[in-house]
């Protein structure tokens, strides 16, 4: 058990440094200079140049890298190009709406996928499981800047139940902070609800056709009993995996939902440092976001241990 | 795919009744290839549909709802809906066969010489596991905004988000494929490895990967939309949905068309290759279930 936590935490520190090494050299073979962004516009040859030398661009790669990767190990991710302040600083900031955006997702999620997983499994062939596999389907073709014009039209304007768009911190209050995010958080949980319940619904067909269902049946315990006590439970890797590996699906929603819904989070700060050429703030943001997927996937790697005790061993 | 439908149909079957019934098991296949032929010929024909110059201006025709002369009204500045809808097609579905294409090729490759050649395999994947890390519509986006905005590079950015996946998928299968006894037979028999590949592993990866494929054009086309939406896509003069719908944004209050018929060709478009892949993935299941 030990063994397997620690060999599988050990493998996170180099992935880790290949995504920084890949995110870098990426961004850098794309091309742009970020000299002559520093400049600005009608700058002289001589300018830039002299800027070039003084940010170190004309090291080699291999230079800069381990710099940037120096001074990422200290938790420094370097200074904006624009507003000139630490890029950690930018993140920080950045965190409560973006954290608060994806969390609400997925608990909005996790209550209706799965339950609509485990129904459409224990009545395979019913309307439940026709309108799961439609919802799914449905959800995984609509992009999110559709549904969210659409809720926004309805629920916001024509309705006039929630706000428009915008942030309310939670310190202001939980009901202005819970409202700005209903809708955001709602149609981006569309085509999480439509991946989860796949999924759950195919590892739930699979569990309720082993012996030990049957024979749990042929004891006489109760249908909710078997479904949740003996089915979930043993369905719940390939859940739990789902649900971790529709992070990288999730961010990517995340940052279209803050540019429809002006939501000032880590989407927002990424799509204005792009449109400005921040490049620090760009490397910045996608390392942050890219290792905080690594660490999801790692957890949910170690929860196999608590869902499945023959992992442990 | 016509032979996939015709495999599956029942024995001795008239062509037509054969071809009914196989629309009767399949109603989402159907109906999502019917939808995909029309997009298609849309965008094909687009020229002779009734359709203006989609990039025209027209400063006194701005947002006027639909009417006789603009199907699908005008936009912002004036220009034809329906024309850019129509044209719009075009970049989508050549961004989504496209990467399709790409990523199936890419992901073939490196998911064989995984599968096959063990010291590949650690190295292979460790590349995949670390570029899967990335999220894809970041890792585009910032590559987008860093480079000249061109159709190839769409192409190219949205490719390398769903080659992973691909190269894992494919890997997973040749792994399965390869402790089958015919390979064990064909390898005990002294086949060479190019040979093996395929003659013996490419065959049967083939309803996987137009599976996979079917997914993979259908999640480029929403990908495609995302960078037009955030400003980071094909250039402006190329009639994209998502840049309408971004387009739209300050407008879709006043004149909600601007942003419907858009959205709606967009997810309906998206919506036709997704039943498609279910739809092959439920013959393929019935095939191997026989």
């Amino acid at each position: 058990m030990i063994r397997f936590l620690l060999h599988r935490v050990a493998m996170t520190v180099p992935l880790i440094l290949l995504v920084a090494l890949f995110i870098f050299s990426l961004l850098n073979l794309a091309g742009g200079d970020p000299a002559a962004v520093i400049a600005g516009e009608g700058a002289s040859a001589e300018k830039i140049e002299a800027l070039r030398t003084a940010l170190g661009l004309n090291e080699p790669f291999l230079v800069r890298f381990g710099a940037w990767l120096l001074g990422l190990v200290q938790g420094d991710l370097g200074t904006s190009l624009f507003t000139r302040k630490p890029v950690t600083e930018l993140i920080g900031q950045r965190l409560e709406p973006t954290f608060s955006l994806a969390l609400l997702t997925l608990v909005f999620s996790v209550l209706i996928a799965v339950p609509l997983g485990v129904i459409a499994a224990w009545k395979a062939g019913s309307w439940v499981d026709h309108l799961t596999t439609g919802v799914s389907v449905v959800g995984f073709s609509v992009p999110v800047f559709v549904t969210s014009y659409a809720a926004i039209y309805l629920f916001a304007l024509t309705l006039g139940w929630l706000p428009v768009q915008g942030y309310t911190p939670l310190a202001k209050g939980f009901w202005p902070f819970l409202s700005h995010l209903i809708l955001p958080a709602a149609m981006l949980s569309i085509s999480y609800v439509g991946l989860v319940a796949r999924i759950t619904r195919s590892a739930m067909v699979e569990v309720l056709g082993q012996d030990y269902i049957r024979t749990a049946a042929a004891k006489g315990v109760s249908e909710p009993d078997i479904l949740l006590r003996h089915g979930l439970k043993n369905a719940g890797v390939p859940i739990v995996t789902a649900i971790g590996l529709g992070f990288a699906f999730l961010v990517g929603g995340v940052v279209v939902t803050e540019t429809v819904f002006g939501i000032p989070g880590l989407g927002r700060l990424t799509v204005d440092a792009i449109a400005r050429r921040d490049y620090p703030v760009i490397q910045g943001v996608i390392l942050v976001i890219s290792g905080l997927y690594v660490l999801i996937n790692l957890v949910v790697d170690l929860s196999y241990a608590l869902l499945d005790p023959r992992i442990r061993q | 795919m016509p032979s996939l439908i015709r495999a599956s149909a029942s024995d001795g079957a008239a062509a037509p009744a054969r071809w009914a019934g196989a629309i009767a098991r399949h109603p989402g296949l159907a109906i999502g290839t019917l939808v995909l032929v029309v997009v298609l010929a849309a965008a094909l024909f687009a020229p002779f549909l009734g359709t203006v110059d989609p990039n025209r201006l027209n400063p006194m025709l701005r947002l006027k709802p639909p009417s006789a002369s603009a199907w699908f009204g005008t936009d912002r500045l004036g220009r034809d809906i329906y024309s850019r809808v129509l044209f719009g097609a075009r970049v989508s579905l050549i961004v989504g066969v496209s990467v399709a294409v790409l990523v199936t090729a890419l992901g073939l490759t490196v998911g064989l010489l995984a599968g096959f050649l063990k010291r590949a395999d650690s190295v292979l994947m460790r590349l995949m596991d670390a570029l899967m890390s990335i999220p894809a519509v970041l890792l585009a986006i910032a590559l987008m905004s860093l480079t000249k905005a061109s159709v190839g590079n769409v192409i190219f950015v949205v490719a390398l988000g769903e080659l992973p996946a691909m190269a894992r998928l494919v890997r997973s299968v040749v792994l399965s494929l390869r402790e089958r006894p015919y390979v064990d037979a064909a390898i005990t028999s002294g086949t060479r490895l190019p040979l093996l590949l395929v003659r013996h592993i490419l065959p049967n990866t083939v309803s996987i990967l137009l599976v996979q494929g079917t997914f993979v054009f259908a999640s480029a086309m929403i990908l495609e939309a995302v960078l037009s939406f955030v400003g980071a896509g094909t250039p402006p003069d190329v009639p994209s949905w998502g840049a309408m719908i971004a387009d739209a944004r300050g407008t879709f209050q006043i004149a909600p068309y601007t942003v419907l018929f858009p959205a709606l060709a967009l997810s309906l478009t998206v919506l036709s290759v997704n039943m498609v892949g279910n739809g092959l993935q439920a013959v393929i299941d019935r095939q191997a279930r026989r």
